[in-house]
């Protein structure tokens, strides 16, 4: 199979001939209680991706309810109360339903064992249980909506969501921990697995860079989640007998909740970003026909931001009243962790230095993602030292600043790797040249809507007000004008994707001539992954390994 | 499945991932469990005796140490940790060691405020 | 298109080795796969294994679950040291011990349950798994019975809560000092904390009685004296772990200041 002509490395089966290959996981059993009922790591993925897709178009709805209101300095669309609601569901829904589950629960299910030459992970029934969790958690959420919603923020900070709201905020508090145990479960599984279950001659340092980014991103899950556990616990126990844990009039402190809140919530944000950065490493090595540098550098890096990770929470609460030498402490360490997510900006950008680079969609969003988890990173040492926070804190800037790791790093980062293993899990290719207006109109529509808002932010907009004064119309407009483009650019994906599982083309095992255990597999693969174990005998990412075996490899009969 | 067996002797399995560090299925004997059944009662009472004495701030470290001693040695011989591998023993580890950081750094912001409660 | 494994630079295992081993590791190695044995892992140790980490990496979860209301303890015992004292004093150390006794007796219990199975004797483990089952119901019976008092007491934190037992203790026939009425408040915040975390505890206690039920009826099956122990062994983890929180939460709640002389 030679490759295409025009600059692409793309390489695709005959599609006079080819085919789906007659039995895989999707057609080996049929029926919805196959689904429902399913212990297929695969297809739990499947689940998964359905599930998240449907509340992120929900997040996204209260997205474009908060700019629509925004559009006018005054508070026309709607009343204040309903305004809070907004962003608390926009919040609550986006974090919790849609980016801490995104990339682990459907690419992380779906690739880790193949990645590791295993045939499922280690805990299959409690993979499906995870998915049941997530979807009764998302129930509670669509509940507490449908009952009126909730106003305290995604943050839940008291004595606000304890003493003086009257929202819904036990259902949402008791959505959000059922959604906590799932991904609890989700990352007890990965590890087990990680730990137990390579094949001969996966070596820890022979595993793809995905999977020691799930890793760090499932010891965050499983150390970090039961402390929001208990913080929501509390709340609700607090609204429920009025014990006065968090009541400063019985004595008790409000900020005890933050620190509990933050504990977890600071982790939160590499939960959700380290599994994003996973499949970077993959798309640029892929797209750069390169080997990562500095695989070991990367690999540590990930377990460097997990467990620095744990040390700065109190950056989020500067302001609100703890001692200034904790604070000094704090940001210390909020300097120091940034440094091992530059480590993984620098060693992409020398894998990129000298490497047959290739545009594809996956690559594209590669590229946005590096560019924009840059600034979104940068902003956040802005953030983390004492004297910008306390002014920068609250306003818009935070907004913006993760909305440009988060969107533009994170959802980049998911739909890179969408992209990238769509021919893998589905055995079609997505359409490349509709992709690739799509990446470019969320790249486009990305920098308008939030690029403004590090302009109001610094101006002293604060964040979540629902009016503001007139002076800040212009760049509002442009954010809401972005946030129409942005909406559009995700929208692409949804039709195309759809699409392309009826009418895309045959994919074949490896369109992307990549490395990796997954790639010498069909696509769609195999219910039980592999005929046989594999051995693993290269090192990852070894295109040479690769090239002889694609040298010496018979893919015609006769 | 077939009756290939996986031997775990190192040959077959020179990554060590089926039966790491050869983990010995040691069997814990009841006498063991005796023991530390004895033992575990005995602080008990060791801890309720001395609550009865003002020691000053020696009280509650008493106390502490005295429940960690016993947790330590539930932990390693009701719950078989000593007879188990270091994966094991690392996760306990690091499962203590974050709940010490929590403690710590959030009572560090504690302490430090100029609020006089302490 | 069939899988293009084989066309592939991987090779596969290499045949197995016929002979059997003499080494003591694998004196328990079986040769026949037992029936729960699960087609993802290769090795009866390795999903055994896998099972036993899974288990603690959940009980480490539970550590940092727990944590955070220790924590909240540490802190408003250090700001409120006298109310503590003085509300911890109304608890009943007599009943607390007692529960402490039953409670590490149940764990006894259970580390010969666990035994039994490994060394494959049914009846001896149902009999053990029957009486981790009874101690652990003894336990919360004499909970109850404490919870039960503190209502009556109106200790109880929420609207009847009343703290003229701390305000006033000579009235009530209590050696203690009387606390200001501020500080006799925050006598609130230890019984929340005091409910909260046996409550907490007591839930656990629960679920581990009802997997109890569930595990004795199959033992009584016989489904845990053939070789396949990890359930038990599994259980036998998180019964440990409620027991380990419990000797913790004991001298935290019950002893903070015994002295005659305060």
């Amino acid at each position: 199979m030679s490759a295409a002509i025009g600059n692409t490395i793309v390489s695709l089966p005959d599609q006079s001939t080819a085919q789906i290959p007659r039995h895989n996981y999707i057609n080996n059993e049929h029926g919805l209680l196959s689904w429902l009922l399913t212990s297929d790591h695969k297809r739990i993925a499947i689940l998964y991706l359905i599930s998240i897709t449907f509340f992120f178009f929900i997040g996204g709805a209260f997205a474009g309810l908060i700019r629509l209101e925004l559009l006018t300095p005054q508070p026309d669309l709607v009343s204040s109360d309903t305004y809070n609601k907004f962003f608390t569901m926009h919040g609550i829904i986006m974090i919790f339903l849609f980016l801490v589950p995104s990339v682990p629960a459907t690419l992380g299910n779906f690739l880790i064992p193949i990645m590791l030459g295993a045939k499922d992970l280690a805990f299959p029934k409690i993979n499906l249980l995870s998915w049941y969790l997530y979807m009764i958690g998302g129930t509670l959420t669509l509940t507490a909506l449908v009952l009126g919603g909730v106003d305290t923020g995604w943050t839940f900070t008291t004595p606000l969501s304890t003493h003086y709201l009257n929202t819904h905020v036990i259902t949402a508090a008791t959505a959000i921990f059922v959604a906590g145990f799932s991904s609890i479960f989700t990352g007890l599984n990965f590890i087990v697995t990680i730990h137990r279950m390579r094949c001969p001659g996966m070596t820890w340092f022979r595993m793809p860079l995905f999977v020691w980014a799930h890793y760090a991103a499932s010891l965050l899950m499983v150390l970090g989640t039961p402390v929001l556990a208990i913080a929501l616990t509390l709340v609700a126990l607090e609204r429920l007998f009025g014990i006065g844990v968090f009541d400063p009039t019985k004595g008790g402190d409000p900020l005890l909740f933050q620190h509990l809140f933050w504990f977890y919530s600071h982790p939160a944000v590499y939960i959700m970003i380290l599994p994003g950065m996973g499949v970077i490493s993959e798309v640029i090595s892929t797209f750069s026909r390169k080997r990562i540098f500095g695989y070991t550098a990367v690999a540590f890096s990930s377990v460097a931001i997990a467990l620095f990770g744990f040390f700065v929470w109190e950056h989020h609460m500067f302001i609100m009243g703890v001692s200034s030498y904790s604070a000094l402490v704090f940001s210390l360490l909020t300097m120091l962790v940034a440094v091992p997510s530059a480590i993984k900006i620098f060693n992409w950008t020398f894998t990129l230095q000298k490497g047959s680079i290739t545009f594809e969609t996956p690559m594209l969003y590669a590229f946005g993602f590096m560019g924009l988890f840059t600034i979104g990173g940068l902003t956040g040492i802005f953030l983390g030292s004492l004297g910008m926070d306390i002014h920068l804190t609250e306003t818009y800037f935070i907004v913006a600043h993760f909305h440009f790791v988060m969107v533009g790093g994170m959802l980049m980062a998911f739909l890179a790797g969408i992209h990238f293993w769509w021919p893998k899990m589905t055995g079609r290719m997505y359409p490349e040249s509709l992709s690739k207006l799509a990446a470019v109109t969320t790249f486009i529509g990305f920098n308008l809507t939030f690029l403004p808002q590090f302009i109001l932010g610094y101006l002293g907009m604060p964040r979540r007000y629902h009016a503001y004064p007139p002076e800040f119309q212009v760049l509002n407009v442009l954010s809401t004008a972005g946030a129409t483009v942005l909406g559009f650019g995700y929208m692409l994906p949804m039709l195309y994707l759809a699409w392309s599982l009826k009418y895309g083309a045959i994919a074949g095992n490896n369109p992307w001539q990549a490395t990796g255990l997954e790639w010498q597999i069909q696509s769609p693969p195999l219910m039980e992954n592999f005929i046989e174990t594999p051995v693993m005998d290269h090192e990852a990412y070894d295109y040479e390994w690769l090239a002889n075996k694609t040298r010496n490899e018979v893919t015609t009969v006769g | 499945m077939a009756h290939e067996t996986i031997h775990t002797d190192g040959t077959q399995d020179p990554m060590n991932v089926t039966n790491p560090e050869h983990a010995q299925r040691h069997i814990v004997t009841p006498l063991q469990y005796t023991y530390v059944f004895g033992t575990l009662l005995l602080f008990t009472g060791i801890t309720i005796g001395v609550a009865y004495i003002d020691l000053k701030w020696a009280n509650p470290v008493i106390a502490l140490g005295i429940a960690c001693f016993q947790a330590t040695i539930g932990i390693l011989f009701f719950m078989h940790v000593a007879y188990q591998s270091r994966l094991i023993k690392i996760t306990i580890g690091v499962g203590f060691f974050l709940f010490l950081v929590l403690v710590t750094m959030t009572m560090g912001d504690y302490v430090s405020r100029a609020w006089g409660m302490w | 298109m069939d899988n293009a494994l084989a066309s592939t630079g991987l090779t596969t295992q290499p045949a197995p080795d016929p002979h059997p081993h003499e080494t003591a590791v694998h004196a328990e190695h079986e040769h026949v796969a037992l029936p729960q044995h699960r087609h993802h892992f290769e090795t009866e140790e390795q999903q055994r294994e896998a099972g036993s980490f899974g288990m603690w990496l959940f009980l480490v979860t539970e550590i940092m679950f727990f944590g955070g209301m220790f924590f909240a303890y540490l802190l408003y015992r250090n700001w409120y040291y006298p109310a503590f004292a003085a509300a911890s004093s109304q608890l009943s150390v007599p009943l607390g011990g007692t529960n402490t006794a039953i409670l590490i007796t149940s764990g006894f219990c259970m580390a010969l349950g666990v035994w039994a199975a490994e060394v494959r004797r049914r009846k001896m483990l149902v009999v053990t798994l029957i009486l981790t089952t009874l101690f652990g119901l003894a336990f919360l019976g004499i909970k109850y019975d404490e919870y039960h008092e503190k209502y009556e007491l109106h200790h109880i934190p929420g609207n009847n809560f009343n703290v003229s037992q701390f305000v006033n203790p000579a009235a009530y026939g209590i050696k203690e000092e009387p606390l200001a009425p501020d500080m006799a408040q925050k006598t609130q915040i230890f019984f929340f904390l005091y409910f909260a975390m046996t409550g907490m505890h007591a839930v656990h206690l629960i679920i581990g009685i009802g997997l109890l039920f569930w595990l004795t009826w199959r033992a009584h099956r016989g489904d845990f004296s053939s070789g396949y122990v990890a359930p038990i062994e599994n259980f036998g983890l998180y019964w440990h772990f409620i027991d380990i929180v419990w000797l913790f939460l004991f001298p935290l709640l019950y002893l903070i200041n015994r002295h005659p002389l305060h």
